[in-house]
């Protein structure tokens, strides 16, 4: 995997979408995005509900076909990789996370390596270091023999994070990955994340919570009514103009130490 | 480290109830060659084989139980990885062969080639026609509760296809030309095992070994559907190929259980249930013992019927119903308190 990512392009994005639209019926959910992710970058994906987030997020993960448009990976077009290599590079982190068997934590992480494994082969000696590797990143490590569908929200979260960490994807793709958490574990997934996007590995983070955005991501593209409202470095995506725009919140905001946005109280759309 | 630790241990006791089911298979089989209205003794009659093959326990050990107890098992088996395979691609501990219609299809499918049969030679169509009968009801239902069907769709999919395929056949019976055909269409659809010989066997097989063959290999991919069929997909599993495969596989090998043996309900539902926590709940590890479970299920009903005295022989189908409906009653409680506190 690495000497293969090491040697394609240097300079050229991991992931790049030109013009996508989703339609259905006469409703456009996502509407003429394009976008790019660099090798080493945390991109944020930020929007109110219904903005079309989840949805570009998974025709970017090769889930839903785009009514138009396109996605390329390391400039070659998503169809172009089998099912199983375009596995192994994209991690999906899904929004809310189904378990459908008590299976044990761990067992359910391990699940995450099904990508690297050929019909009859169990995890070897590589899978489960990714596995343990991938529970003490997201603080599970001690949940490990639990009954997966007995865990609280915030657990569950993590535990659905360390599945696709499991992978170890050169992309991943997580929706909302610290919404059900606690602020300690926030921090924590998103320091994971952080760390993530580094190298030849980066990462799209769907987050509604602004400071954290503001705080952690390289870039943010802003998405309102299925099209990028504003893209770019925090400074420049979080202004109170776009926000009251796009959000039609008033917030305030400031930077000691690190940037905070809160909001303050509703626009009046009519004035 | 932990990893270790894990893995072996739960590699033995899958090898352990792997080894302890097929005793229980064994020790059943052999039971079933012995019990019944002749009690034979095993051993005389295995040397007769030699020495005396044309004694009469010899001849019952041979053409009847010998058959009967192969059929049992292969059936038995088929019933009971075809439920394991659907509860791990539906993610439904509720779904069985007989509850997405697969089974009353078949058996409307095989009964029609009884009632319009005019020659002998259309015999040979009854596993044929059990397979589309199965498979066409299954698709039905795949179609009513659409892809991605929640538990209460899914059901209500199932006792409308179901209740089509009972009025399918209530019409056949109604329209029968004798009181006699009549009766012998119903005693068939009641799930039969007895009076068979190698030739229902050799019907049987081909289908059958066809369907389990297209469930090799399908293990990891239903592990993977635990979490959920989006997810299942962003790691590279081909969900839609999946369910086809299992719904033809099931339609295959259920179709030509129910066209040799009739209706045989509720095997399907209750031995991966009972089997699940002992597998740890894994979708994968549950279709092999679910196999050999459904294997041990059927020998054990096949061998109750013959036991318990009635003035008709019981049907074997009946009593796996009379065991299974309870069963599934409690199965529905269980699931009631999950779901709702």
């Amino acid at each position: 995997m690495s000497d293969e990512s090491s040697k394609s392009t240097e300079s050229g994005a991991l992931l790049s979408a030109d013009h996508l639209s989703y339609t259905v019926g006469h409703d456009d959910i996502v509407h003429d995005v394009s976008l790019d992710v660099l090798p080493g970058e945390l991109v944020g994906l930020i929007g109110p509900n219904g903005a079309g987030k989840s949805t570009l997020l998974s025709m970017l993960a090769g889930l839903q076909q785009p009514t138009n448009g396109a996605v390329r990976v390391r400039e070659k077009p998503l169809q172009q990789f089998s099912i199983t290599e375009r596995a192994q590079i994209i991690g999906w982190l899904e929004q809310i996370g189904e378990i459908h068997w008590p299976l044990s934590v761990r067992r359910l992480v391990s699940l995450g390596r099904f990508p690297h494994l050929a019909t009859w082969q169990k995890n070897n000696a590589k899978d489960e270091q990714a596995i343990q590797r991938a529970l003490e990143l997201t603080d599970s490590s001690h949940l490990q023999e639990r009954d997966a569908m007995t865990l609280s929200g915030g657990e569950r979260a993590r535990v659905l994070m360390a599945r696709v960490l499991a992978a170890e994807p050169s992309l991943l793709l997580a929706d909302e990955p610290v919404a059900a958490l606690d602020l300690g574990h926030q921090l924590q997934t998103m320091d994971v994340l952080r760390n993530f996007a580094n190298g030849h590995k980066a990462c799209i983070v769907v987050l509604h919570d602004l400071s954290v955005a503001a705080r952690y991501c390289d870039r943010l593209y802003m998405m309102d009514k299925g099209k990028i409202a504003a893209s770019g470095n925090a400074a420049k995506v979080l202004s109170n103009d776009n926000i009251r725009r796009v959000y039609g919140v008033d917030v305030i905001a400031g930077c000691e130490s690190i940037p905070w946005i809160v909001p303050h109280k509703i626009v009046d759309q009519d004035s | 480290m932990a990893p270790r630790g894990q893995q072996t241990p739960g590699m033995q006791s899958n090898n352990r109830l792997l080894l302890v089911l097929s005793l229980l298979v064994i020790a059943l089989a052999v039971t079933s060659l012995i019990v019944g209205s002749q009690s034979i003794d095993l051993k005389q009659a295995l040397a007769d084989q030699f020495n005396n093959p044309d004694s009469a326990s010899a001849i019952i050990l041979r053409e009847i139980r010998f058959p009967r107890m192969l059929i049992s098992i292969v059936i038995g088996a088929s019933l009971g990885v075809c439920g394991a395979a659907m509860q791990g691609l539906l993610q439904n501990p509720l779904a069985s062969p007989g509850l997405v219609g697969s089974a009353s299809g078949a058996a409307l499918g095989a009964v029609s080639v009884l009632y319009f049969s005019t020659s002998i030679a259309s015999i040979q169509l009854i596993p044929i026609a059990g397979m589309l009968g199965s498979l066409m009801a299954s698709l039905l239902v795949y179609l009513l509760a659409g892809r991605s069907a929640g538990i209460t769709t899914l059901i209500l999919a199932g006792v409308a296809v179901n209740s089509l395929a009972t009025a399918g056949l209530s019409l056949l019976l109604n329209l029968a030309p004798s009181p006699y055909a009549a009766q012998e269409l119903i005693l068939w659809t009641l799930g039969d095992l007895s009076d068979r010989s190698f030739n229902d066997l050799w019907q049987l097989l081909p289908c059958t070994l066809l369907g389990w063959a297209l469930l090799l290999g399908i293990g990891q991919p239903l592990n993977t559907l635990t979490l959920g069929e989006s997810t299942a997909k962003s790691l590279g599993v081909r969900v839609n190929h999946l369910r086809w495969r299992v719904f033809i596989a099931v339609a295959l090998s259920v179709g030509a259980a129910v066209s040799v043996a009739g209706m045989i309900g509720f095997i399907g539902l209750v031995v991966p249930h009972l089997l699940r926590p002992f597998v740890k709940h894994e979708p994968a590890r549950l279709l092999s013992v679910s196999a050999l479970g459904g294997a041990a299920m059927l020998l054990a009903a096949d061998i109750g019927v013959r036991l318990i005295p009635t003035q008709q022989t019981l049907k074997v189908g009946v009593l796996t119903a009379l065991v299974g409906a309870p069963f599934f009653f409690y199965l529905i409680l269980r699931t009631r308190k999950q779901y709702h506190g």
